[in-house]
């Protein structure tokens, strides 16, 4: 038995199998957190091309059918491959610590959960290079339009059942640590803010994955057994599907902020040297959005054919969500306010992420607005709307995230004058690359189509200068944590002076187990 | 075997997660290139199955050892019962994705396609003559003429089936409670035996439906909800009674005392699921 491990055995194996064997929740964190960051470099490769083929109207670049190839697997790869593993690698590192807990509740699973991953990404990847192509019907796979992808239909499917499995395995193991496996005297209304979004956020992936699992699998069985679910002929709907996929999808869009709302709701006190303000609504906030994501899914198809009874209902249930999200805004400014501030590179990628996030909160609410939605829904505006809330959003969070643990996890300070460049290349960037993208949208340019009128061209170059910007500054990012892998100065056990919590108390690096025996908390 | 953190077993180092992963992604690139046409597809699937197998004997195995070393206390059995009861609620998301489908099938596609509503010259100008009535096979008739299932004959004696084995399984329970060793082996024994017979009836079911009545899984919209919610149900409750099967033996071989049968009591947990699942599809598939 490979468990046979003797009863001295503290430090990690050595040796490249100790990652593939492992069950402990710091190199597990790591693997999750190295394999997004992988991913997230093809699909930022994959968003060059579509912006360089968009740099000037006509086609140059690419063909169409490649282009779309390529708009559908930078989707999947950043959602599955990128944002989703970074949020459970930094649960993976932090939850533990920070409820005093030993590990993961369930350790082998734990590994589990992440191993499947680069197969399942494996399959992903491989349908760019079968006959056919990857699949082209954009990350939503609609039908009718997907049931003509060639030979990647299968691998596409099973491969989002894969990642499907392995998120299920992942939230069932944050739910049971946090759960059961905190510390004496930590109650869940003195849990960290992260710690409560993870647990929000793990009840939605239990909840929302399986749905979309039902999905996928009533796309297979129509494409190779003859069912008629999304086939009027056969008494089906093609707008079925539609309505399963976004019973999964807008749950699974606040999967990808939530844990942000954590992590911010962790910088902002921190560097304020000041409580968070209004934790209890806080949490009641992360909650009710919860709950509201559930019902306003079909504020994805406005345009798809409704009863005005529908319409009318997910466009106020939409609405209604800008409410708890409006408390949390409040609470972050609030926070600062008469905070003494100090502006490390967490901090500002913190404060960048209010600004920005609030910006594609209110593009959300313009989109929620049925008859407004009729005239921009399937354009740019969509597109800048949701790339403001997951990149200066979800993305700034996670990156702000990795700089505020870096020195806990690496015992190593990162280097601040890089890490200030980094903040400040990022932030001038996406705003280039993204902002013009409303102007577009706004007058009529439709999204996934490789060509434009002339009239988008300016702003479309604006655009493509800022992607390229903001592509190569984050390999500056991979940089600086490398660097600080490799030395630096030596991180102090509460590595930021306002910093408050259990992951503080233990020496920097954590060392390989923490919390062998609970901690008290007051 | 391994060490205890602060009163919680961590396990080091397992190389059976890997073996899993490996088995999986196996068997779903056999899948995918069956699926392609490709002739050794079934061939990776059988070895990604094996592999599959292979997995859950050793890490099954390992944790039952484990616990018969007595690693295990309170706080690892609350991690178990919190995983396996959020599985079952992830099992409860994936069927209601399809009994989603029935209904919108039944409530909206099916009248709309009918001229229900606004919907009055989809009706007539693309499918003049359909009228909505559930079962259907859609305004094209799709799959041909069929034979609708009724409920009052083989589902009703497979309701009568699991509803008993829920009460046979709980039986067994009370054996482990009361440590009767009889008692429990023979009601695990009993629910094992019913689950068997249900698969029976519902494989025979199935094949009076594709031979008489020619209700196949292309039977339109009726035949894919009537497979997919069913044939899933009947995958599960084979899952169901292999986990039991597997409290069968460790029944007999002794391992369950009163205060430590969680495996036991997790495949209970499964049993009742697939049971109450089972009560939706008779409602909504056979009988209204
Ligand atoms: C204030 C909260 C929000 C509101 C009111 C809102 C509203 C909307 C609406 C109405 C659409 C559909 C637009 C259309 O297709 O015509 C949409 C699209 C989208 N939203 Fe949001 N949203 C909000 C927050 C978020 C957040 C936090 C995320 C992710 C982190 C997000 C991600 C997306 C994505 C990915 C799409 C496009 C999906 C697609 O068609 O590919 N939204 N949003
Ligand atoms: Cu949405």
């Amino acid at each position: 038995m490979s468990e046979a491990v003797g009863h001295e055995h503290h430090g990690p194996p050595s040796g490249l199998l100790r990652w593939v064997f492992t069950t402990n929740h710091k190199d597990i964190g790591t693997l999750y957190l190295v394999t997004s960051f992988l991913m997230f470099l093809i699909g930022g490769v994959m968003a060059l091309l579509i912006r360089s083929e968009l740099f000037q109207p006509g086609l140059q670049l690419v063909d169409p059918h490649f282009f779309n190839q390529m708009t559908t697997m930078h989707g999947l790869i950043m959602i599955f491959g990128a944002i989703m593993p970074a949020f459970v690698g930094l649960a993976n590192w932090q939850v533990p610590l920070m409820v005093g807990a030993p590990d993961m509740a369930l350790p082998r699973m734990n590994n589990l959960s992440f191993w499947i991953l680069p197969f399942a990404f494996l399959l992903l990847v491989s349908t760019l290079f079968v006959s056919g192509g990857a699949p082209a019907s954009g990350w939503t796979i609609y039908p009718p339009l997907v049931l003509q992808t060639g030979d990647a239909f299968p691998l596409l499917i099973l491969s989002i059942h894969l990642m499907g499995l392995s998120s299920i395995m992942g939230a069932i193991n944050i739910i049971a640590t946090i759960l059961n496996l905190r510390a004496p005297g930590m109650t869940l209304m003195k849990m960290p803010l992260f710690v409560w979004t993870w647990l929000i956020t793990a009840f939605l992936l239990i909840a929302v994955m399986p749905v979309l699992a039902g999905a996928v699998t009533m796309l297979l069985t129509d494409k190779f057994f003859g069912t008629s679910f999304f086939n009027p002929a056969g008494g089906g709907d093609p707008v079925l599907y539609q309505h399963i996929f976004w019973f999964f999808g807008h749950p699974e869009v606040y999967i990808m902020i939530l844990p942000a709302f954590g992590i911010i709701s962790q910088i902002l006190p921190t560097f304020s040297r000041k409580p968070l303000f209004g934790y209890t609504s806080m949490v009641y906030a992360t909650a009710s959005i919860a709950f509201l994501s559930f019902i306003v899914w079909a504020h994805h198809m406005f345009t798809v054919g409704m009863p005005l009874a529908g319409e009318l209902f997910f466009m106020y249930a939409t609405m209604l969500i800008a409410v708890p999200t409006g408390v949390k805004v409040f609470n972050w400014v609030a926070t600062m306010w008469r905070g003494s501030l100090t502006f490390e590179t967490p901090m500002l990628f913190a404060i960048a992420f209010v600004v920005l996030f609030t910006i594609g909160g209110f593009s959300g609410l313009m989109l929620a607005i049925v008859p407004a939605d009729f005239q921009y829904h399937d354009t740019y505006f969509v597109v800048a709307h949701f790339h403001y809330v997951l990149v200066p959003g979800a993305l700034f969070a996670i990156i702000g995230a990795v700089y505020y643990w870096l020195p806990k996890w690496t015992g190593h300070m990162y280097d601040e004058k890089l890490g200030q460049w980094h903040f400040w290349l990022s932030t001038i960037f996406v705003n280039v690359l993204f902002f013009p993208q409303h102007f577009v949208g706004l007058a009529g340019m439709p999204r996934r189509i490789p060509d434009y009128a002339l009239q988008f061209t300016e702003w479309n170059q604006v655009s493509t200068v800022g992607a390229f910007g903001f592509g190569f500054s984050q390999l500056l990012f991979g940089y600086i944590v490398w660097k600080a892998i490799r030395g630096g100065q030596q991180a102090q056990d509460r590595v930021w002076e306002g910093a408050d919590g259990l992951e503080w108390e233990v020496p920097s690096p954590a060392p390989y187990h923490t919390f062998e025996t609970a901690p008290e908390v007051k | 075997m391994s060490e205890a953190h602060g009163g919680y077993y961590v396990p080091h180092e397992s190389h059976w997660p890997i073996v899993a992963a490996i088995g999986l992604f196996v068997t779903m690139a056999g899948f995918a290139s069956l699926l392609n046409g490709a002739g050794f597809g079934s061939t990776l699937m059988m070895v990604g199955g094996a592999l599959l197998v292979l997995m859950f004997f050793g890490w099954f195995g390992a944790v039952i050892r484990e616990n018969q070393q007595g690693v295990y206390h309170e706080r690892e059995d609350m991690s178990f019962r919190w995983g396996m009861g959020w599985f079952i609620f992830s099992e409860v998301m994936f069927f209601a994705a399809f009994f989603g489908a029935l209904f919108y099938a039944r409530v909206l596609s099916v009248p709309w396609l009918a001229g229900a509503g606004t919907e009055e010259w989809t009706g007539r100008l693309l499918w003049e003559g359909f009228a909505a009535t559930w079962p259907t096979n859609g305004p094209g008739n799709i799959g041909g003429e069929y034979e609708a299932m009724p409920a009052w004959g083989i589902p009703a004696i497979n309701t009568l089936i699991l509803l008993s084995s829920g009460v046979t399984v709980t039986w067994a329970h009370w054996g482990i409670k009361k440590q009767n060793r009889k008692q429990q082996v023979l009601g695990l024994l009993a629910t094992v035996v019913l689950g068997v017979v249900f698969l029976l009836l519902q494989g025979f079911e199935y094949a009076e439906a594709y031979k008489h009545m020619n209700l196949t899984l292309e039977t339109g919209i009726y035949g894919s909800t009537f497979y997919m919610l069913t044939g899933f149900h009947g995958a599960h409750v084979t899952l169901g009674a292999i986990m039991l099967t597997v409290m069968l033996f460790r029944a007999m071989a002794g391992h369950f005392t009163p205060h430590n049968h969680f495996a036991f009591e997790g495949a209970a947990w499964y049993w009742h699921f697939v049971d109450v699942v089972w009560l939706g599809l008779f409602i909504f598939v056979y009988w209204l």
